[in-house]
């Protein structure tokens, strides 16, 4: 497969769009396809509310239930495991408090909530949000220095609490660096005890093979917008027998868990865009993959001092999301690389949570154990269906003068800062990854929401020595 | 030009990212994030910092047609203007974090993050002239000089604050808003582009200090530290929460249990941070004549080029208030054959000045023009 050729020749093409540069966001959200775009504009002229009992009513509930079949069919479900939201947030909201009321409603012990530090935050604050309002205790799963949770940390904390754990909830892939958790593994790690396993697998769908039944999760979170589909439309597939709350109430829609009126052309190009996703999964995953890897290779050639963050795909291609690259620029700010970037007509992302357009410092990052300040100075890629060779060219092109003058941006900072690098060591120590759970003879200690850590608080972990000080700082980027 | 304007979300720096668009400089704006924990909506007199005010800035620059970006300078504000506003404070000066703010952030972290990305100047909603001019100097030579000048705004005129970024600075910045001669002509500008930031309240008060109560945020921070307030005899009149949280000329906050002896209004005289000792006084006490300062910016075409005595002193006036009047003055700088004197000593010519507090900034004048400028250390009557 020539894969200079442009990807959009796969089921599920995209809709034309203006030329919008070389877009290597895709990960934030990714062009609709014509199929899905067709459908939502047949499915926006028609009137009817699906819970209505007439004739538009009927029509518009047969939309619905067809789409529900369909994206059943396509992740390996059952239609009555398919519960539509507006989205992957919500999904993940109602999946972390719907889970956690209604496994407490069952047995009040069940308060702790474990979840990988590499979580997104749709997944992370509810958490704490129940941590803080509902007397949940969160506990963060450590990762390894390519953002893999550990699961022997889960087994250890399952072991010392199977009473008392309301939930599990890991990601499939991560948004941020690519990482495919070890889903199999935790689901496996969690059966033994009965405890319900959500994953939110809204980067993985499209890109991975996602088969609900055969993952063994009890709760799987899907987004349109990220595979061709609308923004504002998801679902969470939720296995019958899931203590699951509602989070809206109203109306009783969708197994009484998510009031709302119905949107139906949204559902109905979020069916198509799921369905031509999965059909044609393989060989754009193949595809992708194959300029994602010479992107990787010709990002080190043009800037030999960027890191890869997040598993290797050239040695390991089977851990990483095929579309999905992430580099660190030692001593360039991410704002800066990212304003030059896009000058040069390329865009991507920092790819972490901003605040009114503030880049912060990666939780994912430093849950990998990467120094706060490299961090900083990070760029994830992400390609699409619409991603050509050419794309890559462009950022090519720009990347070595951008980098040269953003560490230059950088430098500015640092000799200014000469006050602070006395105080704090130097201002930009690199990548420093933290020892893996593969190189250390024990496991690092999970995370409380309390900010202590399992050696610290003696709660039947064998004490370890912290190999870093993330704890404290994962704690206090997601306060309780 | 490549022009990076500050935008704040306010109106001033909106007109002033406009009038540079209209100039026909390739423009980009950035508003600066300047605390981590900010607000979600402007309240009472602070116009910068919400993240309300950083939506306006973006509409703003959506409605100029620029990008926009968001650049995070809050670890640098925080290490410079507000650590420095504490330990002034604490070590009994009077920090002014608007000139400490110019100095640090928008001349210094904001311009040289803009130079190293390749800007050629940043442009901000000052209100203050930048000029150039021809000067003659004492050998006849003619030099062509940058200069900063007041606004013909009097009322927002903001040199005060800017004369701390010194001739290098000057050359890589832009006030496009120099010469408006009332905020009504700009903000008038705005509406006519049609700017939703048009009739937006003006800011006044210390924007890190979140209710405009300065001395309990220096409570905060540094902590309550009960001491004596003293009259120039030693006497003790009173008790406070921190000398720190007093300033030189102060008369309200005092609380003092009992009135003076003579009935008279007493104000603080001095600030003794070692012993933690606040002393009261009369007015009279107050009044100085002589000012010794530090730190000393002087602007081209001021050392050695304007006219000075045998001793090396030269008429001008002083400004020790963002606000203040101007005052007669001579000044010098001290060390003056020295490659950039930091020092400079003051005598006033005219009226004396009451208040006159270590941690000002002096800016001298002549006319609208700023030669330099100087950070207090002493002041007294001679």
């Amino acid at each position: 497969m020539d894969v200079t050729a442009s990807l959009a020749e796969s089921a599920g093409a995209p809709a034309p769009s203006p030329d919008t540069g070389a877009y290597l966001d895709h990960a934030a959200t990714t062009p609709m396809t014509s199929a899905a775009l067709a459908a939502f504009a047949e499915h926006a002229r028609h009137t009817g509310n699906a819970s209505s009992l007439h004739s538009a009513g009927r029509a518009a509930r047969r939309t619905v239930e067809e789409s529900r079949e369909v994206v059943a069919r396509s992740l390996g479900a059952r239609p009555s495991e398919v519960i539509f939201t507006a989205g992957g947030t919500e999904a993940d909201n109602l999946a972390i408090k719907g889970i956690f009321w209604g496994r407490r409603a069952q047995d009040k012990r069940r308060t702790r909530i474990l979840v990988s530090a590499v979580e997104h935050h749709a997944v992370l604050d509810p958490a704490f949000w129940l941590a803080g309002h509902a007397g949940a205790q969160v506990v963060l799963l450590p990762v390894d220095a390519e953002g893999r949770v550990d699961v022997d940390t889960l087994r250890a904390e399952l072991a010392d609490h199977p009473q008392d754990t309301a939930l599990v909830s890991v990601m499939w892939a991560n948004n941020e660096v690519g990482t495919i958790q070890p889903v199999r593994d935790v689901v496996r790690a969690a059966r033994p005890y009965g405890i319900p396993v959500h994953v939110d697998a809204v980067q993985a769908v499209g890109q991975l093979e996602v088969d609900f039944a055969a993952s063994g999760a009890d709760a799987l979170t899907v987004s349109g917008h990220k595979l061709g589909g609308p923004a504002g439309v998801g679902a969470l597939l939720a296995r019958r027998d899931l203590p699951l709350d509602a989070v809206l109430h109203g109306g009783g829609q969708e197994r009484g868990v998510r009031s709302g009126t119905l949107d139906v052309p949204a559902i109905a190009a979020f069916a198509v865009a799921v369905r031509d996703a999965v059909a044609g999964r393989a060989a754009y995953a193949a595809r992708v993959a194959a300029l994602r890897d010479g992107l990787i290779e010709r990002v080190h050639d043009a800037a030999p001092d960027a890191v890869l963050c997040g598993p290797d795909p050239r040695t390991d291609p089977e851990l990483r999301l095929p579309a999905n690259a992430h580099f660190a620029f030692p001593g360039a700010e991410g704002d800066s690389l990212l304003y030059l970037l896009d000058s040069a007509g390329v865009q991507a992302s920092t790819g972490s949570a901003c605040q009114a357009g503030i880049p912060q410092p990666s939780h994912v990052l430093l849950a990998m154990g990467v120094a706060e300040d490299a961090a900083r100075g990070a760029l994830r890629f992400s390609l699409g269906p619409t991603s050509t060779a050419d794309d890559v060219d462009r950022l090519i092109a720009a990347l070595p003068q951008v980098v040269e003058r953003a560490q230059a941006a950088g430098l500015a900072g640092t000799n200014r800062g000469a006050r602070k690098t006395a105080e704090h060591g130097p201002a930009n120590d690199g990548l420093v990854p933290r020892p893996s759970p593969s190189t250390h003879p024990s496991s690092p200690p999970a995370v409380h929401s309390d900010g202590s850590s399992s050696s610290a608080t003696g709660d039947g972990l064998v004490p370890r020595p912290s190999p870093s000080a993330r704890p404290s700082s994962s704690s206090k980027e997601h306060p309780a | 030009m490549k022009v990076l304007a500050a935008m704040s979300g306010g109106v001033d720096s909106a007109v002033a990212a406009a009038l540079a668009v209209e100039a026909g400089h390739d423009v980009v704006g950035v508003h600066m994030a300047l605390s981590r924990n900010r607000d979600r909506f402007r309240n009472s007199s602070r116009g910068c910092c919400s993240i309300e005010d950083a939506g306006d800035a973006r509409r703003a620059a959506d409605m100029l047609g620029i990008p926009y970006y968001v650049w995070d300078l809050s670890e640098t504000f925080e290490e410079t203007v507000v650590a420095d506003f504490l330990s002034e404070y604490e070590a009994g000066r009077t920090p002014n974090p608007c000139v400490r703010c110019n100095e640090h952030i928008k001349f210094e972290a904001l311009l040289d993050k803009a130079t190293a990305l390749g800007f050629d100047a940043v442009a901000t909603g000052h209100y203050a002239r930048i000029e150039m001019t021809t000067t003659t100097g004492p050998d006849g030579a003619d030099t062509l000089t940058r200069e900063l000048h007041r606004s013909p705004n009097d009322a927002k005129d903001q040199s005060y604050v800017l004369a701390v970024m010194g001739p290098e600075r000057l050359a890589r910045a832009m006030f496009p808003l120099g010469g408006y001669a009332s905020k009504d002509e700009v903000r008038a500008e705005a509406a006519a582009r049609g700017l939703s930031v048009s009739a937006k309240p003006d800011s006044y008060d210390i924007c890190f200090v979140a209710d405009g109560d300065t001395r309990g945020f220096l409570r905060d921070r540094l902590g309550s530290r009960p001491g004596a307030v003293v009259d120039t005899s030693g006497e003790v009149v009173g008790e406070h929460d921190g000398a720190y949280a007093f300033t030189v000329g102060q008369r309200k906050g005092l609380a003092l249990g009992r009135p003076a002896a003579d009935g008279r209004a007493r104000y603080v005289v001095d600030v003794q941070t070692s012993t933690n000792t606040v002393v009261v006084g009369p007015a009279e006490l107050l009044s100085v004549n002589r000012i010794e300062g530090d730190k000393a910016i002087w602007f081209d075409g001021v050392l050695g080029r304007i006219a000075t005595d045998a001793d090396g002193w030269f008429d001008t006036e002083i400004q020790i208030r963002a606000h203040g009047a101007p005052v007669p003055a001579r000044i010098r700088a001290k060390h003056a054959s020295t490659a950039a004197p930091s020092e400079m000593e003051i005598e006033l010519t005219g009226t004396p000045l009451r208040g006159v507090a270590a941690g000002q900034s002096v800016v001298a004048y002549a006319g609208t023009r700023v030669l330099g400028q100087a950070t207090v250390t002493h002041a007294r009557r001679a």
